[in-house]
């Protein structure tokens, strides 16, 4: 736990002892096996590890889309496997978000209307709303673009829609899994230089997984999964201490 | 929240035109269905009704022959002026006796020529027949006595031969007798087995049996019995008469027939009750066509509609915010349907009782009940689908197949 070290604060994310069961009895799949992990404010986390050792497992525990078997899960610390279900909701609304290796766009919808959508959720008035999606696509480079739906769309746009709507809602963490796994080099660079753009000028803090150490470069500490555990975390070279 | 809900159901239906429209179309298939059959079927009874009411449900009608329809007489002994008259003297409770020959004739004025039935009777046949003159008069006593040359016709002849023209006072030509019209009667539109009763000459009886027939014979008695006499107790009375008067021996049959128009209304009613309840449950099959339609529909668009409920929820919204959208969609859907389906059966019915000339009577039940059954189908197979995803966590949603 080199990097969490770095502040005195309170850390954002507290993982403790999480595992995560698929199944019952001798079918049954220990995904997760026990995972400490302590996710600061403003880092810029990157997870690795071969396929299958847990990572998308462990960030959709993360993002509040799946439940543990057990440990210990404190957001802000509060106890997130004590919260009930709409109780988790509400952090998904208001406080994270994610982005999917397969983008999960509404089709038929248009890009403007998917980044409103959780928007609509939060209840904000439909002009406000309107601004704010435009300002996302903006950010993520597809003014112009509003109206197209992602049938239109090329993956590398389809991926910035879902990120422009992962953070119009301004959360204050941002889970990405494997968000370039269905891109290629220089597309994934455009949404590299995206995700460390709204860290750095927005302090979203970000958790992505990739297994591409180019992608991995753009982080400030790289956390690598094996076999359901966490077998290292450390800073990234290029701006620690 | 309710306007939220609202916008975003609108932009799903929106977004699934074919979705929406094949719904929608389910459900208007059924209900238009459903309200035209009971609707058709419903004016039928009525006019059916009608025309019992205007037949004179206290009619009977004697013929000769064994138990057999009105018209298949022949080889039986007819009956005469003096068997009218003796049930007439004999037989209480009877409001008129109208003894009737009648034929087929070609009436002809000026160029105009048009084939009716003429008909030899007396005065009482008009009013017990529910028929009423519009204008002139009755047959004289002293024309019914002398056979004279005078008739009373329908609105049906008067239109043929004359177009709009009076009639009133002009002669036809029937067979190879001038015959001065005296009066018109009131249209009377058509009976129940389609036949126009308003295509009808009506001549004196005397003037028929010598100009027409050639003889004496009666070959049907029309009785009009008093209101609120049981015609069971007449049909005997008449029986028992005409047995004597025709000299049947105790151990033969009737050679003759007492028929009940009640009997007869009846059997037609209960005919045109059971059209309708057969067309209804046509109807009702096409309902339940068009719902597992729509069910179709829907479990075709559960994957998709399963990772729809998954983005939604992954994105922050509410189990109860996902499952009104869908009861509004399918509510929206349905009673949008079912709402054209109304109109469609309501334009259609009044069209098609037109065209069958029975009376359009709107039946505010069957459209609530095909209303709300339609509306009950779009819920159902709109919402439980939903209901079932959205309780599940957002990845298992996403990660349906
Ligand atoms: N829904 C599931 N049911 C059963 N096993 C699962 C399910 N999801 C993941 N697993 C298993 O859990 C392990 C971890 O999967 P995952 O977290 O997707 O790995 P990674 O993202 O690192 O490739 C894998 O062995 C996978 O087969
Ligand atoms: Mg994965």
């Amino acid at each position: 736990m080199t990097a969490s070290n770095q502040t005195g604060a309170q850390p954002l994310i507290e993982l403790q002892g999480i595992t995560k069961v698929y199944g019952t009895g001798q079918a049954a799949m220990h995904a997760l096996c026990g995972v400490d992990l302590c996710i600061n404010e403003g880092e810029f986390i990157a997870v690795m590890g071969p396929s299958g050792s847990g990572k998308s497992t462990c960030m959709n525990i993360l993002g509040c889309l799946d439940t543990s078997s057990a440990g210990s899960y404190k957001f802000k610390n509060i106890e997130v496997n004590r919260l009930s279900r709409n109780q988790r909701t509400r952090l998904r609304r208001f406080y994270l978000g994610f982005v999917f290796q397969g983008f999960n766009l509404l089709s038929r919808t248009t890009a403007l209307e998917n980044v409103e959508l959780p928007l609509i959720y939060r209840g904000t008035p439909a002009r406000k709303r309107h601004t704010q999606a435009l300002r996302a696509l903006e950010t993520v480079g597809l003014k112009g673009w509003e109206s197209h739906t992602p049938a239109e769309l090329s993956g590398g746009q389809q991926q910035r829609v879902a990120i422009a709507r992962a953070v119009v809602t301004e959360p204050e963490i941002l889970f990405a899994d494997e968000p370039t796994g269905n891109l290629d080099s220089a597309r994934s660079h455009e949404i590299m230089d995206l995700l460390t753009g709204l860290n750095r000028d927005r302090g979203v803090t970000v958790v992505m997984v990739t297994h591409e150490p180019d992608m991995a470069a753009y982080a400030n500490r790289i956390v690598h999964f094996l076999d359901g555990l966490v077998a290292s975390d450390k800073a990234n070279g290029k701006d620690t201490l | 929240m309710i306007g939220n809900t609202l916008l975003l159901a609108l932009r799903e239906i929106r977004r699934n035109v074919m979705r929406s429209i094949l719904t929608i179309l389910g459900i208007v298939i059924g209900v238009a269905a459903v309200i035209i059959m009971v609707t058709i079927g419903g004016g039928a009874t009525v006019q059916v009704k009608q025309q019992i009411a205007s037949m004179g449900s206290n009619l009977l009608m004697v013929t000769p022959g064994k138990r057999m329809g009105p018209g298949q007489s022949s080889g039986n002994i007819p009956f005469k002026q003096s068997d009218a008259e003796a049930i007439a003297r004999e037989v209480g409770s009877l409001q008129s006796v109208s003894p009737v020959s009648s034929k087929s004739v070609k009436a002809i004025f000026g160029n105009q020529n048009w084939s009716t039935q003429v008909t030899g009777t007396d005065n009482s046949y008009i009013m017990a027949t529910n028929r009423s003159i519009k204008s002139g008069r009755q047959f004289t006593d002293s024309e019914a006595r002398s056979g004279a040359a005078v008739c009373i016709v329908g609105e049906t002849v008067v239109k043929k031969l004359f177009g709009g023209q009076d009639a009133l006072g002009e002669k036809i030509r029937l067979e190879n007798i001038s015959c001065e019209i005296i009066a018109i009667l009131m249209g009377k539109g058509q009976s129940s087995m389609g036949t126009d009763q308003d295509d009808i000459v009506v001549i004196p009886l005397s003037t028929f049996q010598r100009r027409f027939a050639g003889n004496q014979d009666v070959s049907m008695i029309q009785i009009s019995v008093q209101d609120g006499v049981s015609t069971e107790k007449v049909q005997k009375d008449i029986e028992q008469l005409l047995r004597v008067r025709r000299h049947i021996s105790p151990s033969d049959d009737d050679n003759f027939n007492v028929m009940d128009m009640k009997e007869i209304a009846s059997m037609l009613t209960g005919t045109t009750q059971m059209m309708t309840a057969l067309l209804s449950a046509v109807a009702a099959v096409s309902l339940l066509v068009g719902g597992i339609g729509i069910m179709n529909i829907m479990l075709v668009s559960v994957t998709e509609r399963t990772r729809e409920i998954g983005i939604r929820l992954a994105i922050g919204a509410f189990e109860h915010e996902v499952l009104l959208q869908f009861l509004v969609e399918a509510v929206v859907l349905s009673s949008f349907g079912g709402l054209i389906g109304i109109v469609i059966a309501l334009v259609t019915s009044v069209w098609l009782a037109g065209i069958l000339g029975v009376p359009f009577v709107f039946n505010a039940g069957i459209v609530l009940v095909a209303f709300l059954f339609s509306a009950a189908v779009g819920v159902i197979f709109g919402y439980f689908p939903a209901l079932k995803a959205a309780r599940l966590d957002p990845i298992e949603a996403l990660r349906h197949e």
